[in-house]
């Protein structure tokens, strides 16, 4: 079997953080000539140069339909590039567009050894995605705080509350009102606001 | 509300969207028993590839695309057919500042008529060449368009030699930026991404679509072949709610509101006027210059949504003739047959709607208004054809690719 590291993969991809994690996956996975690319100007040279047997791609991007295109054209890039996977992959390509990540490769390199390659971005797309989107949902609890924080102090306020029966108010609320402890927050401050009632800080 | 179909369609931010989006703002999906959820994508190829996994049950689509992919021309396909047509016309030429005023120096006016246009860029392309200058460089939105093959057909009508002009891809929101920067010299794009660059100065509008061949196809509903198959009334009643919508679109008095629709974050994002010349025809080509196309973009007159055979069949001639393909009967049958006018009919027969008897038609046959044989209530056709007078009669294809052939050898 031959060595991994003789392919050369290029990765294009204009998020810098997802585009890294996806060089670490290659290069632990033993590819050593991984060039990463975020900005598509003057990329018909680029791929001139590097010549990559693979081309590893965010569906995000909307250079897809150009990238496509030179391809088909393989005069302007001086190579036969043709193909996506293996079109007869159904699963595969599948899992890819799941994941959001797009395949190109080189005419005649054999499935079996770009397969692992897209195997591995799948995966660290899919690990980019859930990270970011545990991120989102952080920084959403952290809002929720804040808003819940306010709300407490609008009824502690407006009904001489502790703040402990400021929250126990608005938890029973939520249960009552089968929501959200964050959305019944949410209105409150909402409805203090177009009542008028002070609750600036 | 408990819908009975669940559909799910891609669309890409362009003016040509408006019938999927009205069919969902304005309510008529939901009246046909349709929960439609629409999908912004941001390129051709992840519309065809979401598409081909069953993302999306439709897209909207470029009207070659579903040919294209039935011929195996593009990396991930599967069979995709065109059971209607979301409009005719819509796209428009502009050019850089620098060639504008290069063209005028020619002699073009800003009028929007595509010889005088297309004879001053010859020059232009000539004195270039002359110089031993570059060539010009256009863009249009994809191989597969009908953007690429109507600048084409431009070009080599107006005598412009292949090799004064390189084209280039480039995405539709892109391409008044790419202009500005000097990346290109010209595109030709759907709406609004060339009043995008008229109105902020960037270029000017050179021709359009409907100048360069009146009434003649853009975008269709392209949807995944074995889902058809499976979903016949979920179809079916889309189609109903795509024409009731394109009724919408094409009354003046909605153009407003469509307008303030498609400029919304969720679809275009973009400001009201930008949408407003290709729904009014009150084209901005640029600096002071204003005028009227009429048949700018027509969602619904001259039976504006049936899918022809010979539409099809056109672009597949240009698809040989550009060398995507050889040509070929069975070739020229898989062209034939993504194109489904008889779904079309079966749909729209309960809405009582004019439906033409043919399924295709010479194109450029017609100079005037002419009422043509329908089913259902009367319909006219027409004015139609190629701003150079050629004719495509889909029965004599292979003449045609004959004629298309010697006429690029000479250029």
């Amino acid at each position: 079997m031959a060595a991994p590291s003789s392919l050369a993969i290029l990765v294009i991809d204009e998020n810098r953080i997802r585009a890294s994690i996806i060089e670490a996956g290659l290069r632990e996975a033993g590819h050593e000539q991984v060039t990463v690319i975020h900005d598509v100007a003057g990329i018909a040279r680029r791929i001139a140069e590097i010549a990559p047997d693979v081309i590893v791609i965010d569906l995000e991007n909307p250079n897809r339909d150009m990238l496509e295109n030179m391809f088909q054209l393989s005069r302007a890039v001086k190579r036969p590039i043709a193909m996506f996977v293996d079109r007869s992959d159904q699963a595969s390509i599948e899992a890819a567009v799941d994941a959001g990540v797009s395949a190109y490769v080189v005419d005649g390199l054999r499935q079996e050894r770009v397969k692992p390659i897209l195997d591995m971005a799948i995966s660290r797309f899919n690990a980019f995605s859930r990270m970011a989107r545990e991120l989102e949902e952080a920084r959403g609890e952290l809002e929720n705080r804040k808003v819940i924080d306010r709300a407490k102090g609008i009824l502690m306020k407006s009904r001489g509350l502790s703040e402990e029966a400021a929250y126990a108010l608005l938890r029973k609320t939520a249960m009552n009102q089968n929501r959200k402890i964050s959305d019944i927050a949410q209105s409150l401050v909402t409805a203090a606001g177009l009542l008028g009632s002070q609750e600036e800080p | 509300m408990n819908a009975e179909h669940q559909i799910t369609a891609g669309f890409m931010p362009l003016l040509d969207s408006a019938l999927l989006v009205a069919a969902r703002e304005i309510g008529f999906a939901e009246e046909e028993g349709i929960a439609l959820t629409l999908v912004r994508e941001t390129s051709w190829a992840n519309i065809r590839d979401r598409l081909a996994v069953g993302h999306f049950n439709v897209a909207h689509m470029l009207a070659p695309m579903p040919i294209a992919c039935n011929l195996g021309l593009t990396p991930l396909a599967s069979r995709t057919i065109a059971p209607m047509a979301l409009g005719l016309g819509g796209n428009a030429i502009t050019v850089s500042n620098a060639v504008w005023a290069a063209m005028e120096a020619h002699g073009a006016r800003p009028d929007l008529d595509p010889r005088s246009a297309g004879a001053a860029l010859k020059a232009v392309v000539a004195e270039r060449a002359g110089r031993g200058g570059e060539p010009l460089r256009f863009a249009v939105v994809h191989p597969h368009s009908g953007h690429n093959y109507e600048l084409r057909y431009w070009l080599t009508a107006c005598g412009v030699a292949e090799r004064g002009v390189e084209i280039v891809i480039v995405p539709p929101p892109l391409m008044a930026d790419a202009l500005r920067a000097g990346n290109i010299d010209g595109y030709c794009v759907g709406e609004p991404w060339s009043t995008a660059a008229a109105l902020s100065g960037s270029g000017r509008i050179a021709t359009v679509k409907a100048a360069i061949w009146r009434s003649s196809p853009e975008k269709v509903l392209g949807a995944g072949a074995g889902w058809a198959e499976a979903n016949p009334e979920a179809l079916a009643a889309l189609l109903r709610a795509l024409y009731r919508a394109a009724i919408w679109c094409a009354d003046k008095a909605n153009h407003a509101e469509l307008a303030s629709f498609l400029s919304s974050p969720a679809y275009l994002g973009k400001p009201e006027e930008w949408m407003l010349p290709a729904l009014s025809g009150q084209i901005r080509t640029g600096g002071d210059g204003e005028r009227l196309v009429e048949d700018f973009f027509i969602p619904l007159a001259k039976a504006a949504t049936f899918p022809w055979k010979s539409h099809a069949l056109w672009f597949y001639t240009q698809m040989v003739r550009w060398e995507q393909i050889r040509h070929s009967p069975a070739h020229e049958a898989i062209a034939r047959d993504s194109y489904r006018p008889d779904i079309y009919r079966s749909a729209l027969k309960p809405l009582g709607v004019p439906l033409p008897g043919a399924n295709a038609k010479v194109e450029g046959a017609l100079t005037a208004a002419t009422p043509v044989g329908s089913a259902g209530a009367s319909l006219v056709l027409g004015p139609d054809g190629f701003f150079d007078g050629g004719i495509f009669d889909p029965d004599e294809i292979e003449s045609y690719i004959a004629a298309q052939n010697s006429g690029r050898s000479g250029s």
